[in-house]
């Protein structure tokens, strides 16, 4: 027997070849294994790229299962707080997934990509429990991580890129749908989803297509202003959509340790995401009693008086402020809100819509630390929530 | 017939602040406007085809961030995108550009001069420590130091107090930074010419002054002191151009119940026992009010919107020597496509950042010489972009936006009026010095329209086409902008008001005016104040 050394080096995405040539930062992390751009030129001008014209994301180093067999709609209705019957082929669905404790393993997309086949992305790995949950159902799940790439194309000019591309029919595509087209002989598949609360789609093609993919893509956006993003500018406009990140604004349940620190779909404001109607699903009978006894915390979306970003602040009830009532996972100043904005975790009854409380920031100027009080409003909508992100067809710009 | 608590002549960017303001308190407030479009100098015009100019004022750095947030503008669909840096070609075939990552600005001035990079650190620290200063006081009513009121004197123990934190040998260079000229300051940091010229062009865009006039360091700083999201010195461009800021002011303005009437033009604010009783329109429609406020600048306001015998001798004087001057044009030009520079490397990101085409102090006051002879700059300082390198909104795909502003151009040729030959020529004048680094510039070129101060002061409304309503000079600067007695925004007569840029902190679209006259009459009335504060230390 032959034993083969592992690889103790980052995995290179199949755009790296194309993303080398544009990057000027060489500032690069690891995600799930592979390199990932913090940027390539200038954090501003990528994050402007995603509102103003068009980003391109790689999300190859997404985490990816196929799940097939005649049991897959089964086993995803079961292992998903929302109802899939509704989610039908060539749609895609925002989910989250529970231990029994009815405490969040993490967030995905689902997608249906024919009848009874799915594509399940989350930011971490998941076969051992998928693997669980499938004991007894005629399903296979299938890592398909390292065989399928993608690029999010997301910002105001993306539908008419895709359209220069050639991608017919693309005006057609709702919010949370996909479809397919043949690209140079392959199969690409393009969904209208993304992390950034904006027009947007997700492209998807195997790995020996990469490169034409990108350089089709980017041919067509030459005069849309496109550009390609790192993992700085997007976890900017994720926070201004008023998405949530695993070990930012939650922890996966299987990886904490100290008790309290999981949180439920219903203490991540995700309660919309909870059917309680359907049959079965992990982690029911613990959610069904959270819902009758009331929850521990609340994620609150905050809008911050001032200018400070209120990273790490503590959050006060106002105006009492004696005992802290919470804390802030995600902080930014918006640009394009012009708004101070954040997403922190409170105690129940705290957090209602419209509260106002008191957050705790403190920032420093050329090496000294000050302190401000500053009154925060909980809102429920997205920070960042512009038309186009839902019309269908889209504008050009 | 209807009448109004307050009439707001002009919607530029500050009258429409200005009546947003009095609106959001529950002023019943008609803002008045004389074209058949809003926004002033502050627009975006349809002039050719798929085409969007800026066709007065062209990128945004100073707009209030606090009333931007306050005004909750982002949702009346603002959107202010920095852009990448900037470029000075040089005639010898080389460039200087300006980056927005600090290591790569310091390698390129190292090409001049090492010397020069290191003093830039330096240079930026003194510059930024006056913006902080300056920028306290932007959303302040200046204090009147003849005053003994407690208002003035507790403005005047904030101004005093401001002062003295900077420490001593600070304070000196205070002072100094405040009369001295720009190149004079530059000359105190850097030795290479190509650098000072890239970066004395700040201390004389809008003024009729020149690189070595004492004042022009001050200037300097009234271009440093915006930002676009905290970044100090940085400027933006407003998506779909300029026009969408004074969009989005509107916006606001009619959400809180405003009234806007535009092709309104004012032919007189009427007065009588010296109070305003409302406005005549040019039409004979007469509108009654008791607050009156004008946007427009000082001359425009009261030596030609008012009967000179409602207003002191003495005041009338002051306002007929009020400095306003001419010294600048614009070119709003259309493209088929981008334009190549071959002294760029190919793909080089400084194509999304401004240009200029004058490499030497020697040219920069050359161009000054041509204004004091009575003409315009035979090889003017152009500051040009192309914001449709990032902004796919005004103008098809492909196609291009390219905003030119021109300096020197005087109000008159030579002390008489232009003829379209002279405004011809000078349009020719800027693009032949763009051609000379851009070969293929000519023959991009679609439409073009040619602004000299005649036009601007035709169309905005702009004395002079001066695009700051009044030089930034010290001597009409703070408590003495527009003039001495009168910085407080309220004007000669009872319930009269001004809130344009010929007051304080001065022009650029900037907003602050037109807010903290809305403070002042707020405050007159006795009703809460709304305007916003400082954001503070930042």
């Amino acid at each position: 027997m032959t034993v083969q050394e592992v690889e103790q080096g980052r995995y290179r995405s199949p755009f790296y070849p194309r993303q080398a040539e544009l990057d000027r930062l060489f500032q690069w992390h690891d995600w799930k294994g592979y390199a990932t751009a913090d940027g390539f030129y200038e954090t501003d001008l990528e994050y402007f790229a995603i509102r103003n014209s068009t980003g391109v994301f790689d999300l190859t180093p997404m985490t990816k299962y196929r799940i097939t067999g005649p049991d897959s709609f089964v086993f995803v209705d079961r292992l998903v707080t929302r109802d899939m019957s509704k989610i039908k082929p060539g749609r895609v669905a925002y989910a989250v997934w529970c231990d029994d404790e009815g405490q969040v393993i993490d967030d995905g997309t689902i997608f249906h990509l024919k009848d009874g086949e799915y594509r399940l992305c989350s930011q971490e790995r998941h076969m051992a429990w998928l693997n669980m949950s499938s004991i007894g159902l005629d399903v296979t799940v299938v890592d398909e991580t390292a065989d399928v790439c993608g690029l999010a194309v997301q910002g105001p000019t993306s539908f008419s890129i895709l359209k220069k591309m050639g991608l017919d029919g693309i005006e057609n595509l709702r919010p949370f749908g996909l479809t397919h087209f043949e690209f140079q002989g392959a199969e690409l598949m393009v969904s209208r989803t993304g992390f950034t609360g904006d027009l947007g789609y997700e492209l998807w093609v195997s790995n020996e297509k990469a490169i034409d993919l990108w350089d089709a893509l980017f041919a067509a956006g030459q005069n849309y202003g496109i550009m390609a993003i790192g993992t700085d500018a997007l976890e900017h406009s994720r926070l201004e959509a008023g998405l949530i990140a695993a070990y930012i604004d939650f922890l996966p349940a299987n990886a904490t340790v100290r008790s309290g620190r999981s949180r439920s779909p219903l203490e991540l404001g995700l309660e919309w995401l909870v059917d309680f109607k359907k049959p079965n699903f992990n982690g029911r009978c613990a959610l069904a009693q959270e819902k009758r006894r009331g929850s521990t915390w609340r994620l609150v979306k905050l809008d911050i008086e001032g200018n400070k970003p209120a990273h790490h602040s503590y959050i006060y009830s106002n105006p009492r402020k004696k005992k802290e009532i919470g804390f802030i996972t995600s902080a930014a100043w918006s640009p394009v809100c012009k708004q101070n904005i954040a997403l922190g975790t409170v105690r129940v009854p705290h957090g209602a819509v419209g509260e106002k409380l008191l957050v705790e920031i403190y920032y420093q100027r050329e090496m000294h630390w000050s302190r401000v009080m500053a009154e925060a409003t909980v809102v429920d909508k997205p920070f960042w929530d512009p038309p186009r992100k839902r019309a269908t067809p889209p504008g050009p710009f | 017939m209807k009448t109004y608590d307050a009439i707001v002549v002009g919607a530029g960017h500050n009258g429409l602040t200005n009546a947003a303001y009095l609106a959001k308190s529950g002023l019943n407030v008609l803002c008045l406007e004389k074209n058949d479009y809003i926004g002033g100098a502050t627009v975006s015009r349809n002039l050719y085809k798929d085409w969007f100019y800026s066709n007065c004022s062209y990128v945004c750095s100073l707009l209030r961030p606090e009333i931007f947030r306050d005004l909750d503008l982002a949702r009346h669909g603002l959107q202010v995108t920095p852009y990448g840096g900037g470029t000075v070609f040089m005639q010898n075939g080389d460039y200087l550009g300006n980056y927005p990552n600090a290591e790569v600005h310091y390698r390129e001035y190292a090409r001049f001069s090492k010397s020069d990079a290191d003093a830039y650190e330096r240079y930026s620290a003194d510059t930024m420590r006056q913006c902080r200063f300056i920028r306290d006081f932007l959303l302040r009513t200046p204090p009147d130091p003849t005053s003994f009121r407690p208002k003035d004197l507790k403005e005047l123990a904030h101004l005093g107090s401001k002062f003295f934190e900077m420490g001593e040998q600070r304070m000196y260079d205070t002072i100094r930074f405040w009369t001295m000229s720009v190149a004079e300051y530059l000359d105190e940091y850097f030795e290479t010419d190509v650098i000072k010229a890239a970066l004395s062009g700040s201390g004389i865009i809008g003024t009729a002054l020149g690189i070595h006039s004492p004042g022009t360091a001050y200037v300097l700083l009234h271009h440093y002191m915006g930002d676009v999201d905290g970044n100090m010195g940085a400027w933006g461009y407003a998506r779909g151009g300029m026009g969408s800021v004074a969009k989005a002011i509107n916006s606001a303005f009619l959400s809180y119940g405003g009234e806007l009437r535009t092709d309104a033009g004012v032919e007189q604010i009427t007065v009588r026992n010296n109070k305003v009783t409302g406005v005549a329109l040019t039409s004979g429609e007469e509108i009654k009010a008791p607050i009156v406020v004008s946007a427009m600048d000082v001359k425009r306001t009261f030596l030609k919107c008012m009967d000179k015998n409602d207003l002191d001798d003495d005041f009338y004087r002051r306002v007929k020597n009020f400095k306003i001057r001419g010294s600048s044009g614009k070119l709003n030009i259309a493209l088929d496509g981008m334009p190549t520079f071959p002294a760029l490397p190919k793909g080089s990101p400084l194509l999304d950042g401004d240009m200029h085409f004058i490499d030497s102090m020697e040219r920069m006051e050359r161009a000054y010489d041509d204004w004091k002879e009575g003409t315009w700059s035979k090889d003017p300082y152009v500051d040009m972009v192309i914001p449709t390198v990032c902004d796919p909104t005004m103008a098809p795909p492909g196609k291009h936006f390219m905003s030119c502003f021109v300096q020197y151009c005087p109000a008159q040729i030579e002390g008489r009026d232009w003829t379209d030959e002279e405004r011809d020529q000078f349009g020719k004048t800027v693009i032949d010095q763009i051609s000379e680094y851009s070969p293929d510039f000519k023959d991009l070129i679609l439409h073009c329209e040619v602004r000299t101060p005649r036009e601007i002061e035709n169309e905005a409304g702009l004395t002079e086409g001066n695009i700051f309503h009044g030089e930034l000079t010290m001597d009409q600067l703070m408590f003495n902008r527009p003039i001495p007695g009168y910085a407080q925004y309220r004007g000669p007569v009872g319930g009269l008001y001004m809130c344009g840029s010929s007051n304080h902190p001065g022009g650029g679209v900037m907003a602050a005016p037109g807010c903290n006259a809305a403070r002042e009459i707020l405050f007159d009335l006795r009703r809460p104040d709304i305007t916003p504060v400082n954001f503070g230390d930042d």
